[in-house]
Formats: structure tokens, sequence, C-alpha cells
């Protein structure tokens, strides 16, 4: 591989201290029939140029709702409510009109969606795909377009990309197909990469050659990413931060290591019990009891009591808020408020 | 549209590269599946037919050609006969297929550009303009086509083709408009849809490059029906004495002619009546494979 290939749109993109993404009260609901389906309910966080940060929980927890609302791409009945903010690149998008985050979208900030069977379309060839992005943000001719789809294809790894370019999707394998989205997704630089579940559809060996290639493009490109997914071994390979997220909120949030040490939500708690480890074959996975409740009907309280071997009688009563752990490291949960009931479930002999 | 390659559909419904479609490929094809080779042979033949009516007639079809002598059984002289004018009729078919058959392509063509772009307009809109737009569709299709298109002849009288045509194209778009804006919709759910959205693509370029590629699958399948349908409905209206002014005649028209004289002159009603039969026959089986062939891409096989 050649070095990072010159942007075709000069930008402006200094590294300062201050956030590139800065998401407050992120609230996306969907009214449907009178319920109204709180998918996203409250989400704050920030993004820095260059970083990675890692997004998980599982199905239904929010995640990709918030990845869709970041690019303002959340249809009817859904909705951004009124008192979000996101802020990228010191722009409130939702203040922007639709020709305006248009413009960012897929340029500033760019997407790798978690299907690439189906995110790739059947009909036209994957290097007409990548050169439809630089043909609508760079208004390229055909031809450079072209040029620099094969230099895109080159960058992701795909051996021989002057040929490959003319395939069509169903001749290229799963993974071959993630880079040619992500290809697609890098064209024109952009600062933010968000990364929706990128390895899950894929093979175990090929999920660790994407993520490798994403580590290594986050190197070279300067990028930042925002990499959702359900799976811990994921997040502890590439990310530096990790926001764990349950019932439409961010319910943990801590530098990946502190967060592995030290987990202090039951609900990271049981995804790490979760996760098969090295060392460990003989014991039985734990599984968390129950499912996750139904956006439209979340629990009064702490929306995990339900399924929490520690709830008291305060989780029922009051919402916890985000209580500090260390100034890096908070948590949604009463038990940093009261370390004392913080013993082994088993203890309390399993009081609800 | 830049690369933009002809997808041919094989047997099993898996997207083939234009170009890969050989001669042993084609005629194995055939072999398979007689039902579809004779409707394409049927189909070809009365194109060609319809086409080529001027060279291939043995008689000018409009020309008395004897006074005295009138409606003459099938002869050497006229393989299918005369008609009370003593026209030769085999030439009046051909003329016929030509009048007919180009009459209903045009006019589905027409129905098809006008109900696709009505209905895209609608399944991509959604909302109140989806609510609209389909209500009024909803209307047109609840009027009996026959209805519709009798009350305007009885107000206009007479009508040239074009008029014709653009009468069966502007009374046959709605069932087309609703299948366009169905598939608009279920292919805007594709998960490529969201990722050309992602990468900044205009909702125009979207629903052009990205959505009605996909949603004309259904739509060529339903045109190709269509056009068997309006051949009936012209005839129909032929019969009825609606149609295309004489000496011009489609097959309706012919049958209509041969009405009143059916048991002396049994020939000048049955030839037109099986040229109709089978040609809308031959339609409905081409469009029949062509579903099943297609029937997998409704959702683009991944």
């Amino acid at each position: 591989m050649t070095g990072p290939p010159p942007p075709l749109a000069p930008d402006a993109g200094e590294p300062t201290s201050a956030p590139l993404l800065r998401v407050q009260d992120l609230r996306t609901y969907f009214h449907v029939r009178g319920a109204v389906a709180r998918a996203v309910d409250g989400v704050s966080f920030d993004i820095r140029p260059g970083e990675t940060v890692g997004m998980v929980g599982e199905s239904g927890c929010g995640k990709s709702v918030t990845a869709l609302s970041l690019l303002r791409l959340v249809d009817p009945p859904g909705r951004i409510e009124p008192g979000s903010s996101i802020e990228f690149e010191g722009r409130n998008l939702l203040t922007l009109d639709e020709e305006g985050i248009r413009q960012l979208r897929g340029n500033r900030i760019a997407m790798v969606f978690q299907e690439p069977m189906t995110a790739l379309n059947p009909v036209f060839t994957i290097g007409d795909q990548v050169a439809e992005v630089a043909r609508v943000h760079a208004r390229a001719s055909r031809r450079a377009a072209w040029d620099r789809a094969v230099e895109m294809l080159n960058l992701v790894g795909i051996p021989d990309p002057r040929e490959r370019a003319k395939s069509y999707p169903h001749q290229l394998s799963g993974g071959m197909r993630q880079r040619v989205l992500i290809a697609m997704a890098l064209v024109m630089n952009p600062s933010l990469l968000i990364a929706d579940e990128p390895t899950t559809a894929l093979d175990v060996t090929i999920q660790a050659q994407i993520l490798e290639l994403l580590a290594e493009l986050q190197q070279r490109l300067g990028l930042a990413v925002l990499l959702i997914t359900h799976d811990l071994g994921v997040v502890a390979e590439v990310t530096s931060r990790v926001l764990v997220m349950y019932g439409g909120q961010i319910v943990e949030r801590a530098p990946v290591r502190e967060l592995f040490r030290n987990p202090r939500h039951p609900y990271t708690r049981g995804l790490l019990e979760a996760m098969p480890r090295m060392g460990r074959q003989r014991e039985r996975l734990t599984v968390i009891p129950g499912t996750v409740p139904p956006p439209t009907r979340w629990p009064s309280g702490c929306r995990f009591r339900d399924r929490c071997a520690w709830a008291w009688q305060r989780c029922a009563d009051e919402h916890p808020p985000e209580y500090f752990v260390t100034e890096q490291h908070n948590a949604r949960c009463h038990l940093v408020d009261e370390p004392a009931r913080d013993v082994a479930p088993a203890a309390l002999g399993g009081a609800r | 549209m830049p690369n933009a390659t002809p997808v041919s559909m094989a047997l099993d419904g898996a997207p083939v590269p234009a170009g890969s479609v050989s001669p042993g490929r084609i005629a194995s094809f055939l072999r398979r599946d007689p039902a579809f080779a004779a409707a394409a042979i049927t189909l070809f033949v009365v194109a060609v037919a319809g086409i080529l009516a001027p060279v291939l007639a043995p008689y000018d079809p409009a020309q008395l050609i004897d006074a005295s002598a009138r409606a003459q059984p099938p002869s050497a002289e006229h393989w299918l006969g005369t008609d009370p004018l003593n026209r030769d009729l085999l030439s009046r078919i051909l003329y016929g297929a030509r009048i007919s058959l180009g009459i209903s392509l045009v006019a589905v063509t027409l129905a098809t550009i006008v109900g696709t772009a009505w209905g895209a307009a609608a399944g991509y809109a959604g909302g109140w303009v989806d609510a609209l737009l389909m209500r009024i569709v909803d209307a047109g299709l609840a009027i009996p086509r026959i209805l519709l298109l009798l009350s305007v002849v009885a107000f206009w009288g007479r009508l040239t083709i074009p008029a014709i045509v653009l009468l069966l194209g502007m009374t046959g778009w709605f069932a087309a408009s609703r299948l366009a804006r169905d598939s608009v919709r279920a292919t805007r759910e594709q998960d490529f849809v969201l990722a050309a959205r992602a990468t900044g693509a205009s909702p125009a370029r979207v629903l052009v490059r990205h959505i009605l590629p996909h949603a004309m699958t259904p739509m060529l399948v339903a045109a190709t029906l269509g056009v068997g349908q309006v051949i009936v409905v012209e005839a129909g209206l032929s019969f009825l004495g609606y149609g295309v002014a004489p000496p011009a005649a489609t097959w309706g028209g012919l049958i209509r002619d041969g009405r009143e004289v059916i048991a002396t002159a049994w020939w000048m009603s049955v030839f037109p009546g099986l040229a109709l039969a089978i040609t809308v026959l031959a339609i409905n089986v081409l469009g029949d494979r062509l579903r099943a062939a297609m029937g997998g891409t409704q959702v683009p096989a991944p």
C-alpha cells in the first residue's frame, strides 16, 4: 500500500483540544399510534479528533438509532426531539438545513454499515459506487472520480484494484465488500467515521483483518472513529474509551482498561461475564437474565432493575444519575453512591 | 448512468451480466420451456408481420378488388377470404396487427411512464403526499375503464389514432402507479439506499439511481401483461364501433365487420379473432415467464 491519498477537497482539520463531536441530551423518539418509543433518551458524549470511541450494548439499546441520528438519517415516525444538540466541528447539526447536512454526510462524517452483503447496490460496479461519492461531493469528473475510486480500493487493501473496480458486489466476498464500504466512507477524507457493527456479519478471521484495517486507517488518516458493537472483544482491541448503552441511555463510560478492570454498572459486569475468555474454557458463561424492555415502556427508576441481581427499593423509586467513579469514569447506578451494597449478589440472597 | 451495465436474468433469477448469453444457452432455454419458445416465436412473427405489412400484404387492404364478387371464402387467391366489400382479409389482418400492436405498445409505454412518475413520487415522499396521490389513484381505479373510455368517446365521437393512444394511456396508469409506489417503498427500505443517503446523495439521485432501477423490474412484467390487456380493450372499443376510423381497421374492427354475416362468412370474424387470441395468449405467457424469472428480484438478491 502507498501513502495516504491527498484529499480531493482542501479541508481545515487543525487538531485542537476542542471536541470534534459534542452530543448533548440527544433524544430520538418514535411516535407510533399514540405510543412513544424512546429509542435514544438523553445521550451525551464527546469525541475528540483522532480518537476511537466504542459504543457497546445489546440489540435494541439505541446504538444504531444514535448513529443514524448523528447523520440525521432517522426517518419518520422517528424524530430527534427539541432540546437535543449535536455539535460537529463547531456547527449545530440539528439547525442545519437539509442541503447543509447532506453536504456533511459522506464528506466530513461517513458511515459504514453492518451488512456488507446488502449495503452495496447490486446493479452497479464497486468502482462506480466508490466514485459516486467523489462525484457527489467534489463534483469530480467521471475520470477523476474513477481514478480516486481505484486509489481508495488500493488503500483498503483490495488486490488488483484497477481490475477489481469493475466487479459487481455479488462477485466479492463479505470481507472484500466491507473493505469497499470502508473505501466509500473514506473517499472524502472525513474527520469522523461512524462504524455500525462493521464486523458482525463477518467470519472471525475476517473480523480481525477488518479491525486491523480500521485501526491502521484511523492512525494514518487521523480519523476519529465511533465504533458501535455488541462485542466487548472488538472494543478491547481498538478503542480508547467505551460508552455502554442500555435502555436508550449511556449507563457507564470509562477508558477501556478501566472499564475491563473495574466495571461498576451491573449491566457492564454482565456483559463482561458473558464474554468467553482464555483460561476459563471449563467455566459456563453467565447470561444476563431477561431481555431489554420495549422502548415504549421503560421501567420507572433504573431501566435495568428488572434484570439486576443487586436491585433494591431505591432502584425503583429513583432514576440513577451518572455517578462519577473517577474523573473519566461514571456509571448510572446507585451502587456507586452506596458502595456498602456492592457485594456479591449471592450474599444478598437474591433480594429484589 | 455511468457504468450501469444492463443485467439480464438467468432462469434461476441470478443476475447475469449482459454479454454472457450465447446461442447455445438460448437454444437450451427454448428446449426447456416450449411454451415460452412458442410464445416468443409467435410474438416475433406477429411483430414482423405488423412492421412489414406493406411488403407482405398481397393486396391493398383498402382496395375494392371486384365490386361484383363479395365476401369470398378462403381460396388460393385470397388465403383468408375477403370481406363484403371484397377486400383481402389477410392483408387487412396484417395491417391490423400493425395498428393494434402499435396502439397498445405506445399506450402502455405512456401509462408506464405516467404511472411510474406518479407512484414513485408518492412512494418516495411518503406522508400526506403519498396519501393524497394514492387516493386519486383509488378514485381512478374505482371507475370501470371501459365506462371511462366510452364516456369520453361518446363525448368526442370518432377518434384519431393518436387520440385513442392517449385515451388508452391515460386511463391505464392507475394500476401501474400503485405498483410503482409499492416497489419504491419496498426498495427504499433496502440497506444500500440508506448507505447511499449516508454518502450525501441527494433525494433525486437516490431515487433515480438507487431506487428506480430496482423498482422497474416488476413494472416491466406489468407492462408486458398490460400490452395484451390493452389490445383486448382496444378491440372491445372497436367492436363497439368507437375505434379507429375506416378504412383502417384493427382486429377488433375486423371482428365487428364480420359480426352480421357470421352465419354466411365465418372467416371474417374467426381469423381476426384467432390472430387476437393467439397474440394476447403469447404476450401473457411471455409476461408470466418474465415474472417467474424476475420473481426474486423485487427484493434484489444479495
